[in-house]
């Protein structure tokens, strides 16, 4: 029997994370309610023109030069025409022969574990479209549709990858790098679930080492990569029976039905896709010195492969906590601003993956909401590891910090935590145990370790547990010598 | 180069437009006389001629990205021929 | 002198000698409209209560010492294609027959900044599709000086409510002669400046790359006045000029001695009326006798120039006049799905030019043919700019040429014959494929009918159309009475 290729190309839509959308000034906040940001210029109302936004030229441009692409030095801008009723002018203003970045490439890991270097053929900047509210369960079902045009305009980024993943596991890895790239990069929320970050899929199959690609399906409606995951699987496996039986595919769009875990063919409402792309004569040109390139090259933060090496090399981190860290930007921008100020990265590492962690999801709270800054984190680490408090303290002073949000060091007072590290005051209260307690002073006198642990305990409740505890060690062997 | 019915029909189709049987032949009529007359650029050769997009030799003309005050709502829906709740309304798509 | 035969500069005069006030003057426009407009249809909209407050705020001003600029105080109007916030904004169109836009087009907005009165919204042939305004969807324009004849157009309401003294001074819109030919029909002066020169927002557009606003005015100090007021860098149109605008009215007063005029041989070829020829190479003489030199030139590509239009600005159209279709504003036709009322509402709401025109840009730019057409007329675009820009650099200071083939022919006469009506951009469209300045300004007539002459210049050389434009101006020539007119040809009001 014949073994199959699968052929998968990737085409992500990314909403810039700007103040205001892409030709007018009105703002690209997600929400609101219907209708209330947008402006004639959105609207499309009759007369009015487009003004490009320079923050959104910009992350289009670190977005192409996170994912190793060239910057065009010249790029412009053209409308595509159809008819839609979320598209208020009737035609779309995106870039055709001229994107602002090409030619780019990310590596994820293959199925052997190598790296493996997928291609972006382009990126281009463009506007998004409304929002239709149908009346019904579906498009389909409805009677009517409730056009609000809060998102049109927003500014988009499409990046169209190369169909160099062979498989469903290689797409998500793609998806999920590309994704970190753009949180990264700051060009994005990529927020699947807001429709911040879209993406459809191209798949096909062919003959294993041919090199003439199959008839090419594309897959709509991915609300996550889950989603994209199960649909290429199981588009992979229509496609194989369809082609195994002799049936003949058809170049479709398909959408993906969560409910069923199906692609189902979409009736194309215009079969015609002829989009009549010509030159927007309401906007100029883009011109891109590499002057203008490097400045941009310069806000952008260090990226997530770089970061994981130095994270090994120069925190000597295992594999594991630096991918943990790596994976969720706002704790590794926290980790930094933490490790500036305190020279322990592994303590740092713990704490952060640890409590900090336990902490932020049962806040049920995504890491960029953490509502401790590094200065009160680090003076925490400093008590503890001075032994001025103890660990326990410091967990349930960060545990304090999290639900009250005081300082540190007004937690620690308002508790007492502050441990007993003077050898003086200490003295008095191990020979108070000791008074009190002959009979474990003589076993522990004559070798019986057990009587040390019940003599520390009785300190530490005499003490309510402020005592250093390393020094009432010193201070038992010494007395009980 | 003649337009024939498949071509009005194509590009009213496009342009959503409808062409009424009637009308047609008017449509073709002049049509073709027009597009037989800018057949006359064909003549010229532009082999290695850059096309002009603009006149005005402008480039990066760009807006800070400074939010203005919106559109109030009312005047939003103001023009619009039917509305529900703050939306536009337009009846099924197909 | 008639209060309506005063030029800008003589009614401020008039106002500051406190001869009439702006409420008396704005109040005597109204009534000169009330009794000739049902003849001439020069207007689709009239703001007459707007215009009396404006009027009178006006007066308060002045009374104030508080001017806003030499206009303030001065009855005007505007093609009907200007975005007016509050005040009914048609395009000459059913599909917009309703629309109330909520925002101002910036050229208006510096007018009313200025002190502009806004008597009402001119007439002109659907999103300005026309050379006649024959294609409103309202009803046609008629020319002031022959009333069973067109104004021109598509500015055509424009034109004619200056050359009837139903205004001061108007706006119009020039996408291939749309303010100078009618200009030249209704024998005023009118100029179309260089692509970028008046912000295009809030214009309804017609073809982007190639609309540019206008104004019609009595005399030309009195068109230089109006566009140093409407000029100048918008940041909400990117295609608007970042340079510093020209001191208009001063290069009225400048000497045309020394100056090198242009005389393109492409103008004068056949088609053209031998009459108007003759107009023209009179211009010329007194060019000559004003010490100005003369000088023959070419420019090989102009007769590309027409074909190449249809073909940009339908394509522009196409798109431009897509947004059209019932969901967010103008004339819906109810039907069960939004499938059909977009075709439903296009269809009942267009004129037959303008589906005419999108059905052409359609086709120009749909799939296998946009090689062929659009690019190539990019293209050839280049080499018509090329021809203009050698002419230029080779020291012609400006041009001088026929505006349109004949005078103003009659009502009716083309509307069957398209293409007929094209040619009469011939001498027109090639300034605007090429983005240059131009302005037409009467000079003689033909059977009575006006004839202007055209005058163009490189982009942004404004100021020595204004000098060349004074040096051949003749004293205003007004039409003949409109009622009796109307009376003798039994046209009724």
């Amino acid at each position: 029997m014949t073994e199959f290729q699968t052929v998968v190309g990737l085409e992500f839509h990314a909403e810039l994370k700007t103040n205001t959308k892409i030709f007018c000034s009105c703002p690209t906040t997600f929400a609101g309610e219907p209708n209330t940001h947008v402006c004639p210029v959105c609207l499309g109302l009759p007369g009015v023109l487009p003004v490009l936004n320079k923050r959104a030229v910009e992350l289009a441009m670190k977005a192409g030069l996170a994912l190793n692409c060239q910057i065009s030095p010249f790029s412009k801008f053209d409308r595509k025409n159809y008819f839609y009723p979320d598209l208020p002018k009737a035609y779309q203003v995106t870039q055709y022969p001229l994107p602002i970045c090409k030619s780019g490439y990310i590596t994820v890991p293959d199925a052997d574990g190598n790296e493996k270097k997928i291609r972006i053929n382009r990126i281009h900047l463009e506007e998004d479209a409304g929002k239709l509210v149908h009346s019904g369960e579906s498009i389909s079902t409805s009677n009517y549709s409730l056009p609000d045009y809060n998102r049109a305009a927003v500014p988009l980024i499409e990046i169209v990858s190369e169909p160099d993943m062979a498989s469903a596991d290689e797409a998500k890895a793609f998806g999920d790098k590309l994704k970190l790239i753009l949180e990264y990069a700051g060009v994005s929320d990529v927020k699947m679930e807001q429709g911040s970050l879209r993406c459809d899929v191209n798949i096909s199959l062919m003959p294993k080492g041919s090199d003439k690609l199959g008839t090419k399906v594309e897959i709509k409606n991915l609300n996550s990569f889950r989603a994209m995951y199960r649909a290429i699987q199981f588009e992979e496996d229509r496609q194989r029976r369809m082609i195994e039986k002799g049936e003949k595919l058809i170049q479709e769009t398909r959408t993906w039905d969560e409910g069923s875990g199906r692609t189902l063919s979409m009736r194309s409402k215009e079969n015609d896709h002829d989009y009549r792309y010509f030159p927007e004569p309401d906007l100029v040109p883009t011109v891109i010195t590499p002057e203008w390139i490097e400045a941009v090259r310069s806000e952008l933060p260090e990226l997530p492969d770089t970061r994981e090496q130095r994270l090994k090399e120069e925190c000597g981190l295992s594999d594991y906590d630096c991918a943990q860290i790596v994976d969720t930007p706002a704790l590794a921008f926290f980790f930094d601003e933490v490790a500036k100020l305190f020279p322990d990265t592994k303590i740092i590492a713990n704490w952060l993956l640890g409590d900090v962690s336990r902490l932020m999801n049962s806040a049920e709270k995504e890491y960029e909401q953490v509502p401790i800054v590094a200065e009160d984190l680090v003076y925490l680490l400093d008590q503890a590891k001075s032994g001025a408090i103890n660990n326990n303290s410091a967990k349930t002073v960060l545990e304090e910090m999290f639900t009250s949000g005081k300082m540190p060091a007004e937690i620690i007072s308002e508790r007492g935590f502050a441990q007993i590290s003077d050898s003086a005051m200490l003295e008095d209260a191990v020979k108070a145990v000791i008074e009190a307690n002959e009979k474990a002073a003589e076993d522990f006198r004559t070798g019986k370790q057990q009587a040390m642990g019940f003599l520390m305990g009785q300190i530490m409740k005499a003490t309510k547990g402020q005592a250093n505890p390393n020094l009432v060690k010193e201070l038992l062997a010494k007395m009980l010598k | 180069m003649g337009i024939t019915v498949n071509d009005v029909e194509y590009v009213a189709k496009l342009a959503k437009l409808t062409i009424s049987e009637e009308e047609m032949d008017g449509y073709i009529k002049k049509l073709s006389s027009i597009l037989d007359y800018m057949q006359q650029l064909q003549e010229i050769d532009t082999t290695g001629v850059q096309p002009t997009t603009h006149v005005l030799p402008l480039e990066n003309v760009f807006r800070a990205d400074e939010v203005r005050p919106c559109l109030p709502r009312e005047k939003v829906l103001t023009n619009a021929p039917d509305t529900e709740d703050g939306y536009f309304k337009v009846p099924k798509i197909l | 002198m008639s209060i309506y035969d005063m030029t800008i500069n003589e009614l401020q005069q008039a106002l500051t000698n406190k001869t009439f006030t702006s409420y008396e003057l704005t109040k005597k426009y109204l009534e000169r409209i009330a009794e000739i407009d049902p003849i001439i249809h020069a207007y689709i909209t009239i703001t007459a209560d707007a215009a009396l407050a404006a009027a009178k705020a006006s007066d308060e001003r002045r009374a104030n010492g508080q001017l806003l600029s030499d206009l303030d105080g001065i009855p005007m109007a505007l093609k009907d294609i200007f975005c007016t916030d509050g005040i009914l904004t048609t395009c000459a169109s059913k599909i917009l027959a309703n629309f109330v836009p909520p925002y101002n087009a910036t050229c208006w907005q510096r007018l009313a900044d200025a002190g502009a009165v806004l008597l009402g919204k001119c007439n002109l042939d659907e999103f300005a599709m026309g050379s006649s305004t024959e294609n409103s969807a309202f009803f046609a324009t008629r020319n002031p000086f022959d009333i069973e004849r067109t104004p021109g157009g598509s500015s055509g309401g424009s034109a004619a409510a200056v050359s009837a003294d139903l205004a001061a001074y108007t706006l119009g819109t020039d996408t291939g002669g749309s303010v100078r030919q009618p200009a030249h029909y209704c024998g005023v002066v009118g100029i179309k400046p260089t692509y970028g020169l008046i912000s295009r927002f809030g214009i309804i557009p017609y073809a982007s790359s190639l609309d540019q606003a206008g104004v019609f005015a009595k005399s030309v100090y009195d068109c230089a006045t109006v566009l140093e007021v409407v000029s100048g860098h918008d940041e909400r149109d990117s295609t608007s000029t970042p340079y510093p605008i020209g001191d208009y009215r001063g290069a009225c007063r400048r000497d045309v001695k020394g100056m090198k005029i242009g005389m393109p041989n492409e103008f004068f070829e056949e088609g053209i009326d031998p009459r108007t020829i003759e107009i023209v190479n009179k211009a010329a003489e007194k060019f000559a006798a004003a010490g100005a030199e003369i000088i023959e030139v070419s420019l090989p590509h102009t007769k590309y120039a027409l074909p190449a239009y249809y073909i940009l600005a339908c394509a522009e159209a196409s798109s431009n006049l897509a947004r059209y279709d019932g969901v967010r504003y103008g004339v819906r036709v109810d039907k069960p799905s939004l499938e059909e009322i977009f075709c439903a509402t296009r269809s009942a709401g267009f004129g037959d030019e303008v589906k005419r025109r999108i059905l052409l840009g359609t086709y120009a730019l749909s799939s296998g043919y946009y090689d062929a057409y659009y690019n190539k007329t990019l293209q050839v675009r280049t080499l018509i700019k090329e021809d203009y820009d050698r002419v230029f650099a080779s020291g012609i200071d400006c041009l001088l040429t026929p505006v349109t083939p004949g005078p103003a022919f009659k009502l009716g006469e083309m509307l069957d014959d398209p293409l007929t009506m094209y040619m009469t951009d011939i001498c027109t469209v090639p300034i605007n494929i090429a983005g240059l300045a131009s302005l037409v300004v009467p000079f003689a007539d033909i059977e009575g009918l006006p004839v202007g002459v055209q005058l163009i210049g490189a982009p942004f050389s404004e100021e020595k159309l204004f000098t060349a434009a004074s040096a051949v101006e003749v004293p205003r020539r007004l039409p003949p009475d409109i009622l009796e007119q109307a009376a003798e040809k039994g046209v009724e009001r």
